[in-house]
């Protein structure tokens, strides 16, 4: 189990190091300057340069990565160029959106799909899989804006129950800012759960087939005992790894969703970097997630281990 | 089974409340396209700085009124001396700024000398040039003398760029500003909106409204939703091709404006071909201007002939100048010596007048023999490889700040169009401040424009603006970037 661990970890921070480099070479040579971005078409070019020299960007490029790595280190994650605000600030208050939304929409797909996916898996080939089968088929195939769209016009236009769009922050009381939350969250969550559905469904038919299975029912187990407690747990795996992925994409891969609804979501946030070539904000808010997606596949491993003894034991 | 009931009911009637909205408010939350990067309108270019703060909250020694008028704000009245060298301003008296401290003429000379200092990285300090030196005279006068006469000083002193703030607070701005406006900053929610409520100590006429909340909406598929709930009740900036879903519905009042934001098919002047006048003027022939505002603007943009707005009072109506005609085009292509048409490319900016009307343009101009291969661009590389380096043949984009026909006279701008009579023109209209004589010296700077085809005139920025009904005092053009809710109001 340490060794198990360790190597995890080693793995983990190699692929942070590299991740680093790539993403600040990778964002340094696009095209285009932030102070002219800033400035605009009418300033001349010696003040460009002007609030390049103040910006620190005339620094030589390996001196920067050092800089900035360095601080990354300390958990410093530098200046926004164009907020001039701390990053961490900014992340800070997009997680506060961002981490609320991708919970709730993680949650209701979870709770939509292992049951549909259960009943699907226990009545393989009969209408009833068919019919839920088909649904999320629909499900990944409907445009997650559409879908939005359709439930902003339905909740906000004609019912009024929810505001159509917006975030009115946590200190407007947790009733109003949940309920800004709703419908992007519902709509995040459709295409999840619907692909969640199909992948328990096809891992339990996969386990159901297993010869172990055969033999609790021919031990006289109900059907109801067996699903639940050999099939479902030994089929959690790909669930579960399903689940780590999409909680990644939810944390910050919902522009789109953020863009219908107007939050102020982590993606925007990083989106509007790019275009207004906030270069510190797109580095910082990418490692971020790097790490963030690291720690959740390292949890998801580690939740192998729980879920398959067999892992726990292996040198 | 009745429980059940009970909550869900009670669930239902609290999720309904809240949202319902009642006569003779006194709030507004107005929907804006993009986030200001700050809010310090002395340190950005970026409109949306100004189209939060210009007016409600920051003011200058003159100000841009709803029909693009030069009118007096800090400074009730002024005087110039007879060589149009010394403006000498009479302040008002008794002004505060929003954190109590005092508006006297040492605040305007030191915005004023701030702006123009050597360190300065206001966005416009061209607007500053002119002056020599600004000197306290009492505080409530002060004196700016200019090193030369300059015909549009008062004009300039009214841009967002050039609003008084105060020493104290001048440092914090982009976070919290503090202005002598009417409207005093409440807060940023950043992503999200940001907040205005009205100053209990404004020297001049308070506002109507009690809170004015900018919130942000990035996407034109949100603007109709977000009205039909009420959540937003102004879009000044409504996209127009949505204007279609709201326009017969009694409930919104569709507002058509013009902006100063002049929409060109820009050419590389000084790049073969285009450094030949048959081959601009064949590209002038080759465009139908009706066309493109039908497809690029949703038919709401005026035509232009040359680089000024139809709604300005020195305008010159030079549409006629080049009519759309195929067989004309073709011939001066020919005296060009290219029979055969040619090839070049067209990049394009993200805003949709660019990338819808580049398809109509390409294709109207493969009509002629010129074929355009389309490069879809970043805003951040349109800056970078058109406008700083030059790299382009053809682009389109919308120069949106007001009175900017001198853009054609700067030196390595990225038209690379040089013109000593051109030149001559603007270093006169400089010196000058007579109204009839900027009249017509502006009329001789729009025609050489359009003579040489400089680029290809297309349409002015239409401001489509969309709000509630019963909403009231909202700019229906936009002379300038801003969104002035100083006579804003709810009729009953």
């Amino acid at each position: 189990m340490t060794a198990y661990l360790l190597k995890r970890l080693t793995i983990a921070i190699a692929t942070l190091v590299l991740a680093s480099m790539v993403v600040f070479a990778v964002l340094e040579i696009l095209p285009g300057d932030p102070a002219r971005l800033m400035l605009g078409m009418n300033a001349s070019a010696d003040q460009v340069d002007l609030l390049r020299n103040q910006m620190g960007l005339n620094a030589p490029l390996p001196w920067r990565y050092l800089h900035w790595a360095g601080g990354l280190l300390s958990l410093d994650f530098g200046r926004s160029y164009t907020y001039s605000v701390p990053v961490i600030d900014l992340v800070r208050e997009r997680l506060a959106v961002s981490l609320p939304l991708a919970l709730i929409a993680l949650a209701l797909s979870t709770i939509i799909a292992i049951p549909v996916g259960l009943f699907s898996a226990s009545r393989r080939g009969r209408a009833g899989d068919t019919v839920a089968m088909g649904a999320a088929q629909l499900g990944v195939a409907v445009p997650n804006f559409w879908f939005a769209l359709m439930l902003i016009y339905v909740f906000a236009v004609w019912l009024r129950l929810v505001p159509a769009g917006g975030f009115p922050g946590w200190g407007a009381g947790p009733w109003p800012a949940l309920k800004s939350l709703l419908l992007p969250a519902v709509a995040l969550a459709l295409p999840q759960a619907a692909i969640l559905a199909r992948v328990t469904r096809s891992a339990l038919i996969e386990v159901l087939n297993e010869d172990y299975i055969r033999t609790a029912r021919a031990k006289g187990l109900p059907y109801r005992a067996v699903l639940w407690r050999h099939a479902l747990r030994n089929a959690m795996i790909p669930v579960l790894t399903i689940l780590g992925l999409q909680f990644a994409f939810l944390l910050a891969g919902t522009i789109i969703i953020e863009n219908v609804f107007y939050l102020p979501g982590l993606g925007r946030l990083v989106f509007q970097a790019i275009t207004q070539r906030d270069l510190i904000v797109v580095e910082s808010v990418v490692m971020l997630l790097v790490a963030a997606v690291i720690a959740v596949n390292l949890l998801v491993d580690l939740s192998y281990a729980v879920v398959d003894p067999r892992l726990r034991s292996r040198q | 089974m009745r429980l059940w009931k009970t909550i869900l009911a009670a669930a239902v009637l609290s999720l309904a409340t809240g949202t319902s909205a009642f006569a003779a408010r006194t709030d507004l939350v107005i929907g804006i396209p993009l986030e200001p990067p700050h809010l310090d309108p002395t340190a950005g270019a970026a409109a949306a700085i100004d189209e939060v703060l210009y007016a409600n909250v920051f003011e200058g020694l003159t100000r841009i009124g709803p029909k693009g008028e030069v009118l007096p704000d800090l400074a009730e009245s002024w005087t110039i001396s007879d060589d149009g060298k010394v403006y000498t301003f009479k302040l008002h008296s008794g002004v505060k700024f929003h954190d109590g401290t005092d508006f006297d003429a040492s605040d305007v000379k030191f915005s004023l000398d701030r702006a123009r200092a050597d360190n300065s990285v206001n966005a416009q300090k061209g607007l500053f040039a002119a002056i020599d030196k600004v000197d306290v005279v009492d505080p409530a006068t002060v004196k700016v003398t200019l090193k030369n006469p300059q015909g549009s000083f008062l004009y300039n002193m009214g841009w967002g760029d050039a609003v008084i703030v105060a020493p104290e607070s001048a440092d914090t701005n982009k976070e919290k500003p503090i202005g002598t406006g009417p409207f005093k900053f409440q807060s940023w929610a950043k992503g999200s909106s940001i907040t205005l409520v009205k100053s209990d100590n404004y020297w001049g006429t308070p506002a109507f409204l009690d809170k004015a909340e900018f919130r942000i909406v990035p996407d034109a598929a949100a603007y109709v939703p977000a009205l039909l709930s009420g959540d937003i009740q102004a879009f000044p900036f409504f996209d127009a091709d949505s204007v279609a879903q709201v326009k017969d519905d009694p409930r919104f009042k569709v507002v058509i404006g013009a902006t100063e934001g002049e929409t060109l098919l820009s050419i590389n002047n000084k790049k073969p071909p285009f450094d030949k006048l048959q081959v601009r003027q064949a590209i002038s022939y080759a465009l139908d201007r009706k066309a493109i505002i039908d497809g690029a603007s949703a038919g709401l943009g005026q035509p232009i002939g040359s680089h000024m707005s139809p709604a300005n009072k020195d305008y010159v109506d030079l549409t006629g100048r080049y009519p759309h005609d195929v067989a004309k085009a073709k011939e001066l292509l020919k005296e060009a010596g290219l029979e055969n048409g040619f090839k070049a490319t067209l990049k394009l900016p993200p805003p949709s007048y660019a990338r819808l009307g580049g398809e109509i343009i390409a294709s109207e101009l493969r009509d002629v023999g010129i074929d355009l291969e389309i490069v879809p661009v970043e805003w951040a590389q349109w800056l970078d490889q058109v406008f700083t380096k030059k790299d382009y043949d053809l682009t389109i984009v919308s120069h949106t700040e007001p009175n900017d026909i001198d853009i054609y006279s700067r030196k390595d701008y990225y038209f690379n169009y040089d013109n000593p009579a051109f030149d001559k023109v603007i270093a006169d209209l400089n010196l000058t401040s007579d109204e009839a004589k900027r009249k017509e010296l502006l009329g001789q700077a729009q025609k050489i424009l359009a003579d040489d085809a400089v680029v290809g005139f297309l349409f002015e920025l239409p401001k489509v603006g969309v709000w509630d009904a019963k909403l009231q005092g909202l700019w229906e053009n936009a002379p300038i970037q801003a969104n002035d809710l100083t006579k804003v109001k709810w009729s009953e």
